[in-house]
């Protein structure tokens, strides 16, 4: 049994390293639009997300307690149940029908933008908050106004607030729920990877299923590598 | 500081919007089979090619296709569960029906064949065995076309399968692939129609036992959405996709595409 799995992967992954060479232009398409997707969606998220984070971080108000359980809670808002509300909001009888956003890629960064907000606001709140406490007195010795003090913590921790982004992004590029129900899985207008691999898996095509799978996740680590450099060049600059 | 990302998102909502408003793009709501199958990757070229109008094909159960063309989301409706498809022309959300093609639905099972119903062309007879033995079945349970159909079968074999709910019989509520996947994992007889499973790729020991019963006709019809129910649908070029599919033209196309040499769906068009 387990000798089949890996035969299984094995050939799946040689699959997959013939589909990369190929070149083929759908399978490009399709990562293509995974990208443009999730990054646009994990960008809107970061602004509107980590203002959010850093407010709720530094501000001491009134039912502050339920505000943090329920940013946390969000953090696993069902991927299939965010789809079917903005599907019922963008849909034609909905109240936004006449924007004609429903299966366009428009509507796949929002519910994914939805999706992924709670994420960067609940994670940035967390590491915005511990760094507060450690400048606190600081912060209160030079008098800084609350939007000083915010842009300097966002400022202070933009690398962690980078795994932060990166958590988002994770969760935007790998979750199916929200994106074929908006999106509709359109062959070249909306199909990304995660419905690609839903559709040949209903196929039965389960060694191309899983080759796309394992091509997203190279996806995925080039983009946390391509963020990881980033970091660490900037950080080698910071001490030259 | 938050204006500039707004005015982004604002702009970029406008193309979208932009984008979709032309005329030359229709979108249909259809069932999985005829998508998984491959059909429209052979059809829709041949079409555009004639037409220049782009098809975009969603392809649900046809339960939820039926609903998305009722909130306007689509602009042909094309599925294979008759009396819903009437019913959704008598409430004005379709402008016609017409018959297009049809092929049959088939119950494929492991080779041990725990029911004994292998060979079987009696349906009816086989679905009763099958309760009989206890022996496990894979239903959709998502109130597809395919779903509709087997239910109907069930009771014109006299047996209630949902009273064993959750026993022999799993309603697996996902499309027809994955209702195959799970059958097949679990060792369950299936229903499924034959242009799916000639063309499904995880077929392990399974094979078609029961077929050939006149019960288990498969028809499917198109629908063009009514513009007066929804103003926005692109009519012309959803009559013009859909006349096309019956015409000539079209049923030949839907004649000749094959899968391992079978033949996976049959034209049958009124000619006019």
């Amino acid at each position: 049994m387990l000798g089949e799995i890996l035969q299984s992967i094995g050939e799946a992954l040689g699959l997959a390293v013939a589909l990369v060479f190929s070149g083929d232009p759908d399978l490009l398409e399709i990562v293509f639009l995974s990208l443009q997707v999730s990054l646009t969606a994990t960008v809107f998220a970061c602004v509107i997300g980590l203002p959010i984070g850093a407010l709720v971080a530094i501000g001491r108000f009134r039912g502050r307690n339920a505000v943090l359980i329920l940013m946390n809670a969000l953090m696993g808002l069902p991927p299939v149940v965010v789809g079917l509300v903005v599907y019922l909001h963008l849909s034609r009888s909905g109240p936004l029908g006449f924007l004609g956003l429903l299966y366009t890629p428009t509507a796949m960064i929002i519910a994914q933008t939805i999706l992924i907000s709670p994420i960067v606001a609940a994670l940035s709140r967390q590491v915005l908050e511990d760094l507060h406490a450690e400048y606190a007195d600081q912060f209160r010795s030079l008098c800084l106004t609350r939007l000083q003090t915010i842009q300097a913590l966002l400022w202070d921790a933009r690398y962690s607030l980078l795994t932060v982004g990166l958590a988002g992004f994770g969760r935007a590029v790998a979750e199916v729920g929200a994106v074929i129900i908006v999106g509709g899985n359109i062959d070249h207008l909306t199909r990304v990877m995660t419905t690609a691999i839903a559709l040949e898996t209903s196929k039965g095509d389960l060694g191309l299923a899983l080759a796309l799978g394992i091509i997203l996740l190279v996806i995925a680590l080039g983009v946390n590598a391509a963020v990881q450099t980033v970091r660490m060049t900037a950080a080698r600059q910071a001490y030259v | 500081m938050l204006s500039k990302p707004y005015a982004v998102t604002a702009v970029s909502i406008f193309l979208a919007g932009a984008a979709t408003a032309q005329d030359m793009s229709i979108i249909v709501q259809s069932t999985t089979s005829t998508a998984n199958s491959g059909l429209y990757d052979y059809l829709l070229p041949i079409f555009q090619e004639t037409s220049g109008i782009q098809v975009n094909v969603v392809a649900v159960g046809t339960g939820q296709a039926i609903k998305n063309a009722q909130n306007c989301d689509g602009d042909v409706l094309l599925v294979h569960a008759k009396a819903s498809e009437e019913k959704f022309v008598s409430e004005g959300y379709g402008t016609v029906r017409t018959d297009l093609m049809y092929n049959d639905f088939v119950i494929v099972g492991p080779i041990s064949d725990p029911a004994v119903v292998s060979g079987m062309t009696d349906v009816q007879g086989a679905l009763g065995k099958i309760a009989e033995a206890g022996a496990l079945f894979a239903s959709r349970g998502d109130d597809s076309g395919t779903h509709k159909k087997e239910l109907s079968l069930w009771s014109s074999a006299g047996v209630d399968p949902t009273a064993s709910s959750g026993q022999w019989y799993r309603e697996t509520g996902s499309g027809m692939g994955a209702t195959l996947n799970a059958g097949i994992g679990m060792g369950a007889y299936v229903m499924t129609d034959r242009a799916t499973w000639i063309s499904f790729g995880n077929k392990q020991d399974y094979q078609i036992s029961v077929q050939g019963d006149d019960d288990m006709f498969n028809q499917y019809g198109v629908i063009p959405v009514n513009p007066e129910k929804c103003p926005s649908v692109h009519a012309d070029a959803a009559q013009i996709f859909s006349d096309w599919l019956v015409s000539s033209a079209g049923q030949d196309a839907i004649a000749s595409y094959k899968v391992a040499d079978q033949q996976l769906f049959f034209p049958n068009a009124p000619t006019k």
